[in-house]
């Protein structure tokens, strides 16, 4: 087990380097000029240009600079975006929004998902079923952007239920509306997983030996078919938080949440480089750490893994 | 005379899928006394387990039970899940076929023990719940029974998890013990471990059992009576002793017959051993895994197969025979030493050395069902390596394709069913037809009746025999049935844990082993004869 954990490591360390490298280039070839964006419209004299860019380092060639800004990054630097407001706080400031708004959605992708799934399987062939298959295919099929508006007319404007956008309200009221909105889709996935897993699960012979056993349904479908069956949806949940806490552009746009997802768009739009890369450089990690989780949880699910 | 302790009266079992209705049981009756084995005999199809999932309505929702099922003086047909949770397990246990999937694959055994105990006795506390799961663990003989408990499903042996099965069986002492095909998925000394275990309960605990199977030789071993299944409908209730030596039904009369046994077959002439058909000299085989280290499945091992020579490679589980096998068709990573076929050596073979390598082997695998393409019909089957290899076109295709499939026993009318339209005997003689229809000069045949019931095995090799001394191939048999192998082989290779014990002719193998293992090895075979195999398993245990 120590050496699968120490391997992983070793992964993420190249996944991080790798991915960042490939980021920062991609940004550094971004068109257009940052020292012109910043001065948007009013002219701005060659020396100023000049100053700014040996200030922001921009004449380096790509490697110095990459690696100038892995070299703060270890120091817990971040960099500031051409504004001068340092990136880190940028990114700390719009973290816990994304971070309530991510928890709260997967808290929903967990209990209505598997509920839903675990259900379905139990009355499988029903009308409860098929009802639950068609919402769960119509919520995949339908885009993310309608959705969102729908709920805001319905919920907020029309029937005046649930704020209609900002986080004003705090939590939960003001985040209940996007949450179910962005849970829909995980949802969805999560509900089909355990469902096809739950029946599988069923027919299996160790099902048979707790009946014999003189088991109670309760007890042979919530100890031993739930935890076999979870170890699929389970994967797929973990690997969803990761998407989720890179915050939901679309979402946050429409709710209006000032997010992670807020603050890239804002970046990506306004060329703020250091902006763009210190989101993502924090958003990879994010991502390399729930997959290291994953793989704990497989192990503590499944003893298989464990002493594999 | 005692009341019966189990008493099924008239029972039907219908399943309905897609709105059709297959009847698996027919007005079957029987009885079980207390204390008594009594053995469900059948092949697959013959709804012996069926019987034995009714009596705890196990069986899927398809089902329709009519007819009686008493316990005592207990109605059990007609109750629910929940009324018959009161049987399940306290007066009724059950054991399965496949140990290692009869477990909960996620939850150590102790727990699994525990919840059963638990089950029986809601006093118990934590602490008494886990002596008396050590106290189970001890009584079908699992070492150490302490430190297992935290064992998983998976760290343990097929033998070790159906001990386990019987531990968590014995959990409430019932009165009826119900084994489905016990020791099926076991090796042969392992059955007989697992026999003698079931066979000591019920002195100790005068557990009833119910025993399903479909193995004579496990028949003789262990039961008192005998109910004979076929079709649904039990043609013959007989002693043991009395069913062997004076079978009163036609079937039971061809079951019987057609059981292969150790012995009866004089030793062929002396065979010519120049010039091999595949030479296996030293050969190793490792796996390397980063986790586990290096694991050496072949250790060493030196053979030959002659011309119009069956040798058999007999071993238990993980013993590496089918590895062995496997090095023969280049299936396997070869680490030291050499195999030749036909004078090629595997290692190094060029690409058309390969190629005609590849023409003068054949293989026939263990499980007919999954290694023909369910997409293919049986002439796209067998014609493929005729004419991927040979070319061969047309109507001559087609001729030879009829040809092969009459050598095995199958009409061309069969030519244009999917595998899955075959029985698993049919399905196993395409792929010999397949195998055989390059003339191979070699045939690899990796356990290939194993999947198969007794009279369907007889009657499959009998096609093999007949095919083997008109097509003269050499045949590397692969098996770990000691009585199947006797009465196909001519030489027969002992395997244990990678290495080579025993090499020699059949009769001496098997009639004056030279080593300790084979000797265990021919002693676990149970006898079709109820005196015979008690007086056997006397000698076993004194030795």
């Amino acid at each position: 087990m120590a050496k699968v954990i120490g391997g992983r490591v070793l992964e993420l360390v190249i996944v991080f380097f790798g991915v960042t490298f490939v980021i920062y280039a991609m940004v550094f070839a971004l068109p257009g000029d940052p020292i012109r964006a910043l001065a948007g419209e009013r002219p701005i004299a060659e020396s100023t240009i000049a100053t700014l860019r040996a200030a922001y380092h921009l004449d380096d060639p790509l490697l110095v600079q990459y690696f100038r800004y892995l070299g703060g990054l270890f120091t817990g630097d971040f960099g500031t975006d051409f504004s001068g407001r340092p990136v880190g706080a940028q990114i700390l400031r719009a973290w816990p929004v994304t971070l309530v708004l991510a928890l709260s959605a997967w808290a929903i992708e967990i209990v209505v998902g598997l509920g839903l799934g675990l259900v379905a399987a139990l009355k499988r062939n029903t009308w409860i079923d098929r009802t639950i298959l068609v919402t769960t295919i119509l919520a995949t099929a339908i885009p993310v952007f309608v959705v969102g508006v729908s709920a805001q007319l319905l919920f907020g404007v029309r029937w005046g239920i649930l704020p209609v956008a900002g986080d004003k309200a705090g939590w939960p009221v003001a985040f209940i509306l996007p949450a179910a909105v962005i849970a829909l889709y995980g949802l969805a996935v999560v509900s089909r997983l355990m469902r096809s897993s739950v029946i599988d699960n069923l027919g299996m012979d160790y099902v048979r030996t707790a009946r014999a056993k003189g088991l109670s349904r309760r007890r042979v479908v919530g100890v031993h078919v739930l935890r076999n069956s979870a170890i699929p949806a389970v994967t797929f949940l973990a690997t969803d938080l990761g998407y989720l806490l890179g915050g939901a552009v679309v979402v946050e746009g429409i709710f209006n949440l000032p997010g992670i997802g807020n603050l890239l768009f804002g970046a990506i739009r306004s060329h703020e480089g250091p902006t763009v890369v210190g989101i993502s450089t924090a958003l990879i990690l994010v991502f390399l750490v729930t997959s290291v989780l994953v793989d704990l949880l497989h192990a503590a699910l499944d003893p298989r893994i464990r002493h594999d | 005379m005692t009341d019966p302790l189990l008493t099924i009266d008239g029972l039907s079992i219908d399943f309905t899928v897609d709105g059709s209705t297959s009847r698996a049981v027919d007005r079957a009756s029987l009885e079980v006394m207390p204390g008594e084995v009594v053995a469900l005999v059948g092949e697959s199809g013959s709804g012996k387990s069926a019987t034995a999932m009714a009596v705890l309505g196990l069986l899927p929702r398809t089902a329709t039970v009519a007819g009686s099922i008493r316990l005592r003086d207990l109605e059990l047909s007609g109750l629910d899940d929940e009324q018959l949770r009161s049987v399940r397990g306290r007066r009724v246990a059950m054991v399965f076929q496949d140990p290692q999937g009869a477990l909960n694959p996620v939850f150590s055994i102790g727990f699994q023990l525990m919840e059963a105990v638990r089950q029986q006795d809601p006093s118990l506390d934590r602490a008494g719940r886990r002596a008396r799961a050590i106290e189970l663990l001890g009584q079908v003989e699992i070492p150490d029974p302490e430190s297992r408990l935290g064992y998983y499903p998976h760290q343990l042996s097929g033998g070790q998890c159906q001990r386990v099965m019987i531990a968590m069986a014995l959990a409430s002492e019932p009165e009826l013990l119900i084994a489905d095909e016990p020791t099926t998925a076991l090796d042969v000394t392992v059955q007989a471990e697992i026999l003698e275990v079931l066979r000591r309960l019920r002195d100790r605990l005068s557990t009833a059992i119910l025993l399903i199977t479909h193995d004579m030789g496990v028949v003789a071993d262990l039961a008192d009576r005998v109910v004979v299944m076929r079709r649904g409908e039990i043609v013959e209730t007989n002693t043991a002793v009395e069913l062997f030596e004076r079978p009163q039904a036609d079937y039971t009369r061809e079951l019987l017959a057609a059981v292969p046994r150790i012995g009866l077959r004089p030793s062929p002439t002396a065979l010519d051993p120049a010039a091999p058909v595949l030479e296996v000299a030293d050969l190793v085989v490792d796996y390397r895994s980063r986790l586990r280290g290096t694991f050496r499945a072949v250790d060493h091992v030196s053979f030959t197969v002659g011309p119009h020579e069956i040798v058999a490679l007999v071993g238990e589980s993980g013993s590496g025979k089918t590895t062995v096998g496997r090095c023969a068709i280049g299936l396997a990573p070869i680490s030291g030493g050499h195999v030749r076929v036909g004078g090629i050596d595997v290692v190094g073979a060029s690409v058309a050395e390969r190629r005609t390598m590849h023409r003068t082997v054949g293989v026939v695998f263990q499980n007919p069902a999954a290694s023909l393409n369910p997409r293919y019909t049986v002439e796209q089957t067998v014609s493929e390596p005729l004419s991927v290899i040979l070319g061969v076109r047309g109507r001559e295709l087609r001729e030879r394709v009829v040809g092969l499939l009459e050598s095995v026993g199958l009409s061309g009318d069969w030519m244009s069913r999917y595998a899955h339209e075959l029985s698993g005997g049919q399905r196993q003689r395409v792929s010999i037809a397949r195998a055989v229809a390059l003339e191979p000069k070699l045939l690899i045949a990796d356990e290939p009746t194993s999947a198969l019931d007794v009279s369907v095995q007889a009657r499959v090799l009998d096609v093999f025999r007949e095919l083997q001394s008109s097509l003269g191939f050499a045949c590397l048999f692969i098996s770990h049935d000691l009585a199947v192998v006797d009465s196909l082989c001519d030489r027969i290779a002992v395997m244990q844990r990678g290495r080579l014990v025993e090499y020699g002719d059949r009769e001496d193998v098997l009639t004056r082993p030279g080593d300790d293992y084979t000797r265990r090895l021919v002693a676990s075979v149970p006898v079709p004869d109820p005196v015979l195999q008690a007086q056997r398993r006397q000698e076993r245990l004194a030795s």
